[in-house]
């Protein structure tokens, strides 16, 4: 198992009302992504738990990706994963920030 | 329709009940996590893969759990022995129309070992001592996993399991059978047997299962509905009669070798071809003759 944090500044899709969302199952090949608001000075949190060691270059990209999609801001962004590949990390992740964000993106 | 089998738990929650009115007790971003796995290196869920809460179904207030059965084949482990306790415990305080649980789960939490098993008996007394309050547990049966182990008791210590031909039901799961007894006991990879022996309309005609419905989330609420103004006979005639219907029910059927013997013996006709029927057909073939 590995931990990881990564930490993006800069963004402007802050909903500090919203509610907490999860998406996804802590199953094989998938994972859980749970967005919550939280007062972090404008920044996105990703903090990732993996069962898998040694990804963390493509969890970094992966995740950079999302972020250029989704900039969020004063959110964080938790994942439980059991060796998800980066494509269903990615939808994964677009789920849960399309619901978490709601209709008024 | 919306499949109950493919969907998870908490979606099964979201069309189940009335729209919006589910509030979910200890939701994933309380993150009550079962610590046992993070010491054994293995990712947790948020909500320990049992989602609890309370919501109205056709207007009347319900509580209700729904374990994944994605995340560790919805085993019980402490904390999520623990949430469907407090659940009961809530329920013995608040007194809702009735507790409905979604069970998918193959048992006990085999990481957590005692502390699960301790969690399932725990569940186990609360049921019992919430139906003797007189407030009813309905199960619903339909998920993936199947409803076994641990969790198969609980169902049958309930007042009525609501089933469908896709829910299991059963102490010892398919794969545990064939593991102590050998593959000539049992061959856990013979869907059709595992579905003859275990699966919802062998449940439902021999009486375990209260009802059967199709593969639908509608089909689920509709029935859990029509439960609510049951009144269970929790007498204790009712339950000597249970006791001697059970032993009627082995002296009958304690030799046939497959359930499909046991349909013939019931006076159902064409048993063989009972498993590819629809739910509807299954009720109208099966009507006045199951136990």
């Amino acid at each position: 198992m590995e931990k990881l944090t990564y930490e993006f500044q800069g963004g402007t899709f802050s909903r500090p009302k919203n509610e907490a969302k999860l998406v996804g199952v802590v199953g094989s090949g998938n994972l859980e992504v749970l967005i919550e608001p939280a007062d972090l000075q404008g920044r996105c949190v990703v903090e990732v738990l993996t069962a898998a060691r040694g990804f963390g270059a493509i969890w970094q990209a992966v995740i950079a990706d999302f972020f250029a999609r989704y900039p969020l801001a004063d959110a964080r962004v938790s994942i439980n994963d059991v060796g998800a590949t980066p494509a269903v990390v990615s939808l994964r992740l677009d789920q849960a920030a399309e619901d978490f964000l709601g209709d008024a993106q | 329709m919306s499949s109950y089998y493919e969907a998870s738990a908490r979606e099964r929650l979201q069309n189940l009940l009335d729209p919006g009115s589910f509030q979910e007790f200890l939701p994933p971003s309380a993150r009550a996590q079962s610590p046992h796995l993070l010491q054994l290196e293995t990712p947790a869920a948020f909500d320990d893969g049992v989602i609890v809460g309370t919501a109205t179904l056709g207007g009347a207030k319900v509580l209700a759990a729904a374990q994944e059965g994605g995340f560790m084949g919805g085993a019980v482990g402490e904390v999520h022995g623990a949430k469907i306790v407090g659940l009961l415990e809530r329920a013995l305080d608040e007194r809702p129309a009735a507790v409905l649980l979604l069970v998918e789960s193959g048992g006990v939490r085999l990481h957590e070992a005692n502390a699960g098993l301790i969690a399932v008996s725990e569940i186990m007394r609360a049921v019992l001592a919430l139906r003797s309050a007189g407030v009813p547990v309905f199960v619903l049966d339909g998920g993936q996993f199947g409803c076994f182990g641990g969790m198969g008791i609980v169902a049958r210590l309930c007042d009525a399991v609501i089933i469908s031909e896709e829910g299991r039901l059963g102490l010892s799961g398919p794969e545990v059978i064939e593991t102590t007894c050998g593959v000539e006991e049992f061959d856990s990879r013979d869907r059709a047997l595992v579905w003859r022996t275990v699966g919802g309309k062998h449940r439902y005609l021999l009486g375990e299962a209260k009802e059967i419905v199709a593969d639908d989330i509608a089909a689920f609420r509709a029935a859990a509905l029509a439960l609510l103004d049951a009144k269970p006979d929790l007498s204790l005639d009712a339950l000597a009669a249970e006791h001697e219907a059970l032993g009627r029910r082995i002296e009958r059927f304690g030799s046939a070798a497959d359930a499909t013997d046991i349909w013939r013996a019931m006076g159902l006709e064409n048993p063989e071809k009972i498993p590819v029927l629809e739910a509807d057909d299954f009720r109208a073939a099966t009507a006045g003759r199951r136990l």
